[in-house]
């Protein structure tokens, strides 16, 4: 009795799961659909981009200060084994704008803003505000959701070479004011690892993608939470569980599809 | 509609995410070197260009002069034809020597120019006469094997 009732529990999990995953996609379908209210209203979106980007400027400004200057510290102690200390400016800035500057704030970005986002919706549901707004007519998706999705889409890049910049800068305090690596070699080394098209680019785009993610699963964790505390809270956690896990995977597969093979 | 301190934190956000990406561009990417001031197109032909790549430096003593814009196989003298773009404040001689130089042991590729004495300078589309190809370790160490076989 115990293995079929394990069986049974599995089996609803799993279709549960499918029952979520085609829902989510609808409602993901449903915002792109209704976006055109963020657009004409573009106030509403302004709104959004402030509590979710400006207010996020503090932690991603810091972190990336910090990042940059233990990329330093540590790239120098790395290098110095080597004799090629001068090449540290090229390891500080290829790390940050290819990989760490958009994974990092898009991690920050997720657990700071993603789930404020979760949290207000899933509130304004479990006290019956998207419920009244359907009554009066007025799309909750197109009101609520859609400005909330692209104001994500909007901070995410920004913040992200916010971080890289900060990231570079920290990484030049330490290990040139700091340390006492040359100056010239440590920017020329820089200007001639880094491309544009090649590095900087395709790093705002992971940045790009990452924003639609993180807002997606945040938006729709709220929006299907249970509208009870608990059921808030769990969803809560589970945008950023999930999110933290969708980034560092899509990172992958990115990055699989933009430096393979050069 | 009124204007509120909420829509100047989010423009000094926009304006702070744009101006991080230029400086990203220019300060850390090399975009600003690809732009360099007026240019002239000089040619060269080479027997073997090595690991040459277009966007290789070209110098001088040292100097950053241009860079290798193009490098095609010239299918009459089964060649390799480079082209450069040098900067027209730097002029040189017809008989300068192009070479094809390794910075450091393991570092990459450029081209080296060393003026004649000629009083005519090279003037744009024309070619450096003298040439001298790439080092091939596989060709150097097949002629010291050779040479050791001769002394037999």
């Amino acid at each position: 009795m115990a293995i079929v009732s394990s069986l049974r529990g599995t089996g609803k999990r799993v279709v549960n799961a499918v029952w979520r995953l085609g829902y989510g996609t609808r409602f993901f379908l449903m915002t792109l659909f209704y976006s055109g209210m963020s657009f004409r209203r573009f106030r509403l979106t302004v709104r959004e981009i402030f509590f979710s980007g400006v207010m996020s400027l503090i932690i991603i400004l810091v972190s990336g200060t910090f990042v940059g200057m233990v990329l330093g510290l540590q790239g120098y102690e790395t290098l110095k084994r080597y004799g090629s200390e001068s090449a540290l400016g090229s390891l500080v800035a290829l790390s940050l704008v290819r990989e760490l500057g958009p994974v990092l704030a898009a991690l920050l970005f997720a657990s700071r803003a993603g789930s404020a986002m979760t949290a207000e919706i899933g509130l304004m549901k479990a006290t019956e505000q998207i419920a009244a707004m359907e009554l009066m007519a007025v799309n909750p998706i197109a009101r609520v959701v859609a400005p909330r999705f692209w104001a994500g889409v909007i901070s995410m890049p920004l913040l992200a070479a916010l971080f890289s910049a900060l990231g570079v800068f920290g990484g030049y305090v330490v290990g040139v004011v700091n340390i006492g690596v040359d100056e010239g070699s440590f920017w020329s080394q820089m200007q001639a690892a880094v491309d544009f098209r090649q590095d900087i680019l395709n790093g705002v785009i992971k940045s790009v993608v990452f924003g639609f993610v993180v807002t997606a699963i945040a938006l729709f964790e709220g929006y299907d939470a249970p509208p009870t505390a608990e059921g808030v809270s769990g969803a809560t956690t589970r945008t950023v569980v999930q999110s933290s896990l969708a980034i560092l995977m899509l990172d992958f597969i990115l990055t699989a599809l933009m430096f393979r093979g050069d | 509609m009124e204007r509120t301190t909420l829509d100047l934190w989010v423009g000094i956000f926009v304006v702070g995410g744009i101006a991080a990406l230029v400086v990203l561009a220019l300060k850390v990417g090399n975009l600003s070197t690809y732009n360099m001031s007026e240019t002239y197109q000089l040619q060269a032909h080479f027997t073997n260009v090595g690991g040459l790549k277009p966007t290789a430096s070209v110098r001088s003593s040292g100097v950053l002069v241009g860079r290798v814009s193009t490098i095609t196989l010239d299918s009459q003298r089964y060649e390799a034809r480079v082209t450069m773009s040098i900067d027209k404040r730097y002029q040189f001689p017809k008989d300068t020597i192009a070479t094809i130089l390794t910075s450091g042991l393991l570092g990459e590729q450029y081209i080296g120019l060393m003026p004649g004495g000629d009083d005519q300078m090279l003037q744009n589309g024309e070619e450096f006469k003298k040439t001298q190809s790439a080092v091939v370790l596989e060709d150097l160490i097949g002629k010291f094997f050779t040479m050791s076989a001769d002394k037999k």
